[in-house]
């Protein structure tokens, strides 16, 4: 198995908020308010992360390595000063990936059980 | 916008410092989308339980990862981290047991309603500062007093209780109906005594205790109107009395009514009586006092001839403990703050060492980016750590060691026979030790400011700055001088205990074994009846394999429970001005008494079957009696009047303690059995049977005999407190050697303490001094030079607390004098010994890092720096 992958299944299951914040900056790289943001509009207003959870979630993600705060800035009409950006790492997107297999198989799981729509 | 940072104060400042700008933004940005004053308004609630719980959330994750840093660390360095647990464990432990004692017997209040009001009530004679009240007196004094609210009088009572499975021996106490409203006391279940039960002639009633209660009835409540015989009458049971009522002492386990006849009255120096007074509001001791003793004066007025020097007393029922076990207990607790007192002073010392060994570490973490603040803590999380389970341990002790010292609680006194740990104490000595660990553990904290941050990494090994290495000093010089004074308190007070241990108690104990047959009366108050009883046990015991002599006695020599029974002795033609002094101990006893027990027949004959009662009434007096009534004389033949009759003097014994081995007593006056006219004086019927066999092994083997021949002669009859006499002479000084026993391991403990304290601050200083050493080797130093330069110092520190120690440790031996019975509190050989000891303890402290001084490689300890 990929070293990268086995590294990722440790961090499984991760936690809502872990998940979420990691699907925002999987395209580009965002700041605090830009997740929160962004984590509104994908779920429909339904998961609204506070503050004071982004950042801690932000803290834990930075010391385990799942995402980074790089060091080029984005455009500079774009930027701003105060602005601290995060960025996926390689590790990042391999738990997200792992995190996306795992809730897949449950998704089948339940299907065949008929608790949930789609095909079996 | 200021409250909003205000509130992020709640986060750590490494993730405040990391985020907070970025959350202020975003907090700005919902304000002002939140669009007029009722938004922003609404928005404030789930803002404050946002960062509220993520600011708990994040210390703890701080906390997790701290904990597990520092089990690593500390896992890395086990000696040092098990070293400062047992210094925690033994500081928390010692102080928590010996205070929790100490206040449990001296200071917590009794189990009683308003309990400072309480007082006892004595009669006062110039030779003794607290007899028992006559009947007489305290019905005269307690109605024309205005200083107590209420009194109530009781005396101590021993009876059979048969009926109820096996005949059992119950001691209590005969109080007055007022005697329980007076102390403030509810029973459990039923009612307390009322006048109905006081009256003369009333129905017998009686109160159990919740023990009694629970062994005997099974706690059934049914109980309440049962009816049991106590030494053949009969009484009704009208109440069971709460588990931690336990009047007058702890044993007692039965209260029944006391009822005075007009009869009781008429002699005013029949003193029997104890008396408990309720002060009323307002009125103190010394009022109490001032106006028993005018009562008293106007009584001597009254009744010049009967209470002729008889002043009155009153003392709080708090203070019914002697001076000897007060001393006993502030000494102890005095001991267990030196344990503490060296436990934190080499706790810091640890600490100080380990934060030099640490700088380098240290330094290292706040070059790579740990704020300050999280150094901080860290140490705050080793420091608590360490504190807490050293502290667990040290409950864990203190739990142990409780039980051990329950012999320090007098039974005297209305409490339980055990204390309980002190809750205060414990969080007192817990906090003491914790706060020690944080301000010493900060200490590298302290210097790893900004700027020591280079010089922490530049020097490797160099020393750590004069200021910590005199601290150091300090703490181990105050650790010598405590343990100068425990090893002195601790050897005076053995010496004394050995002092005490050495007296002769007039008698030899070993191989002798004694239990009581308490006989009833009145089925036992005719003479014959008795003598029927002691001559058949008497006869069948001595024909016992192994048993050499066998005799009855009313009262054991050193019994705890009857230590008096002393008698006024006249004699004609003597002046009666020292009337009050002259009294004697009055036993009877059995003939061979004084055989059995090995007193020393120095002239004339023991008591004789033949001494009836119908022949002259004789007397065998001790020597101390020949010397206070006849010094000149030969005492045989003649005559004294003693307990109501004409005697004569027979024999001369030796003397016998027994007051206790601490103790003068009286002179002692021993009347035949028979001799005594039927129901007459029967609170000293010979109850105690004494049987000498070859060795105390062997005479304990022959219990179950002499308990099968007491059955013989009366089935009805109970046997209680089985014991051996060397076990009785023991009991004597049992609170002795317990203190002695634990001073001393005090003592050892506060030598090993500093030993070690001594130990780590020289091998510290050889290390951090090792790049000197070296050069000094090189440059062509002998041994004898370096050797010098340790033990130099060790020698200072050495001198330096003896000589302070020495003189504490007399000033606290003059504070325990009373404790020393003869020894003197500057007894050379016990400082001698003590002083040795701490040169010695210096020495074994000074030779392992002298040893490492010594050989230390020049060359080696130079390419460090």
């Amino acid at each position: 198995m990929n070293p990268l992958l086995a590294e990722a299944e440790a961090f499984l299951p991760l936690q809502p908020a872990t998940f979420h914040i990691l699907l925002a900056v999987a395209d580009e790289d965002r700041h605090g308010y830009a997740i929160i943001q962004d984590v509104a509009e994908r779920t429909g207003g339904a998961l609204k992360l506070s503050a004071g959870t982004l950042y801690r979630s932000i803290q834990r993600m930075l010391d385990q390595g799942l995402i980074v705060e790089p060091r080029e800035r984005p455009d500079p009409d774009e930027d701003d000063e105060r602005r601290r950006y995060y960025r996926i790492t390689p590790l990042g997107a391999a738990v997200a990936k792992a995190e996306a297999r795992r809730l897949h198989a449950l998704l089948k799981m339940a299907r065949a059980r008929g608790f949930a729509p789609g095909k079996a | 916008m200021r409250a909003y940072r205000l509130l992020l104060r709640l986060y750590p400042a490494s993730f405040r410092n990391e985020y907070g700008e970025e959350m202020c933004a975003i907090f700005s940005r919902r304000l002002r989308d939140s669009g007029g004053p009722l938004g922003a308004a609404a928005l404030w609630p789930g803002t404050i339980a946002d960062v509220v719980t993520s600011a708990l959330l994040i210390h703890l994750d701080i906390l997790r990862q701290d904990l597990r840093y520092t089990t690593r660390t500390l896992a890395r360095a086990r000696g040092f981290a098990l070293t400062a647990i047992a210094l925690v464990a033994l500081g928390v432990g010692a102080t928590t047991a010996a205070f929790s004692v100490t206040d449990f017997v001296l200071l917590r209040p009794l189990p009683f309603a308003h309990p400072d009001h309480l007082v006892k009530l004595w009669e006062r004679t110039p030779a003794y500062a607290r007899q028992e009240l006559s009947p007489a007196n305290y019905r005269d004094w307690t109605r024309a007093s205005q200083s107590f609210e209420s009194t109530g009088a009781y005396h101590s009572l021993a009876v059979n209780m048969i009926g109820h499975g096996e005949p059992l021996r119950l001691m209590g106490a005969a109080v007055s109906a007022d005697l329980l409203p007076t102390l403030g006391v509810q029973p459990l279940a039923g009612r307390t005594f009322g006048p109905s039960d006081d009256r003369e002639g009333a129905p017998g009633t009686a109160l159990l205790s919740y023990s009694l209660w629970k062994s005997e009835f099974g706690g059934d409540l049914s109980v309440i109107g049962q009816r049991i015989v106590l030494d053949d009458e009969p009484f009704t049971i009208i109440g069971v009395m709460p588990g931690e009522f336990r009047f007058p002492w702890r044993d007692a386990v039965l209260w029944t009514p006391m009822r005075f006849t007009a009869q009781n009255y008429v002699d005013r120096n029949d003193n029997w009586l104890q008396a408990v007074g309720r002060l009323r509001q307002g009125v103190t001791i010394e009022q109490a006092r001032a106006e028993l003793l005018v009562l008293a004066a106007q009584s001597q007025k009254q009744y010049p001839k009967e209470n002729e020097h008889i002043g009155a007393s009153v003392i709080a029922l708090r203070d019914e403990l002697s001076e000897k076990s007060r001393l006993l207990l502030v000494a102890l607790f005095g001991a267990a703050g030196c344990v503490l007192l060296i436990a934190c002073a080499n706790l810091a010392n640890l600490l100080l060492a380990r934060a030099v060994e640490r700088r380098r570490e240290l330094a290292v973490r706040t070059a790579i980016g740990a704020g300050r603040e999280r150094l901080v803590r860290q140490l705050m999380t080793e420091s608590l750590l360490l504190a807490f389970v050293g502290g667990s341990l040290g409950i864990a002790i203190a739990v142990t060691a409780v039980p051990l010292l329950a012999q320090l609680v007098p039974t005297t006194l209305p409490i339980a026979g055990t204390a309980t740990i002190d809750v205060r104490v414990l969080i007192f000595a817990a906090a003491l030790t914790a706060l020690t660990g944080l301000l010493f553990g900060l200490a590298p904290v302290m210097r790893t400011g900004t700027d020591a941050t280079v010089r922490g990494l530049n020097d490797g090994s160099r020393a750590g700055g004069g200021r910590k290495e005199r601290l150091r000093s300090t703490l181990v010089f105050a650790e010598i001088v405590a343990s100068v004074v425990l090893l002195v308190s601790a050897g005076l007070l053995m010496r004394a205990l050995w002092a005490v241990q050495a007296t002769d108690p007039g008698f030899k104990a070993d191989g002798v074994l004694t239990m009581r047959t308490p006989l009833p009366v009145p089925k036992y108050s005719a003479v014959a009846t008795r003598e029927a009883f002691y001559s058949r046990v008497l006869s069948d015991v001595r024909a016992l394999p192994g048993v050499t002599d066998a005799a009855f006695i009313s009262f054991l020599p050193l019994d705890p429970r009857m230590r008096g029974g002393i008698w006024p002795v006249s004699i004609s033609g003597r002046a009666t001005a020292q009337s009050d002094n002259d009294v004697a101990f009055i036993r009877y006893v059995t003939p061979g008494f004084f055989t059995t027990l090995g007193i020393a027949l120095m002239r004339g004959r023991d008591v004789a079957a033949s001494d009836a009662v119908d022949r002259q009434f004789v007397a065998v007096v001790s020597e101390s009696f020949v010397r206070r009534y006849f010094p000149d004389v030969d005492p045989i033949g003649r005559h004294f009047q003693f307990a109501f009759d004409d005697r004569v003097i027979v024999g001369v014994v030796g003397d016998v303690r027994f007051r206790g081995l601490e103790r003068v007593s009286e002179p002692q006056v021993y009347l035949p059995s028979k001799q005594v006219k039927d129901g007459w004086i029967v609170g000293y019927i010979p109850r105690d049977l004494l049987v000498r066999a070859a060795s105390t092994s062997g005479a304990v083997a022959l219990a179950p005999s002499i308990r099968a021949i007491i059955r013989q002669a009366d089935p009805q009859q109970p046997v209680s407190d089985v014991r051996t006499l060397p076990d009785i002479v023991d009991m004597d000084t049992a609170s002795r050697t317990v203190q002695v026993r634990v001073l001393g391991a005090f003592a050892a403990i506060a030598v090993v303490l500093a030993a070690v304290g001594i130990h780590g601050l020289l091998s510290f200083a050889v290390s951090q001094r090792a790049q000197e050493i070296g050069v000094r080797i090189a440059l062509g130093a002998q041994q004898g030079d370096i050797l010098a330069l340790i033990v130099k110092r060790s020698a200072w520190l050495a001198i330096a607390g003896v000589i302070p120690g020495v003189a504490l440790a007399y000033a606290a031996g003059r504070w325990m004098q009373a404790l020393l019975v003869g020894v003197t509190p500057a007894d050379v050989p016990t400082f001698a010994i003590a002083v040795s000891v701490t040169i010695l303890m210096t020495l074994a402290g000074t030779l392992m890092p002298t040893l490492r001084a010594l050989r230390i490689d020049p060359i080696a300890a130079m390419r460090v720096g």
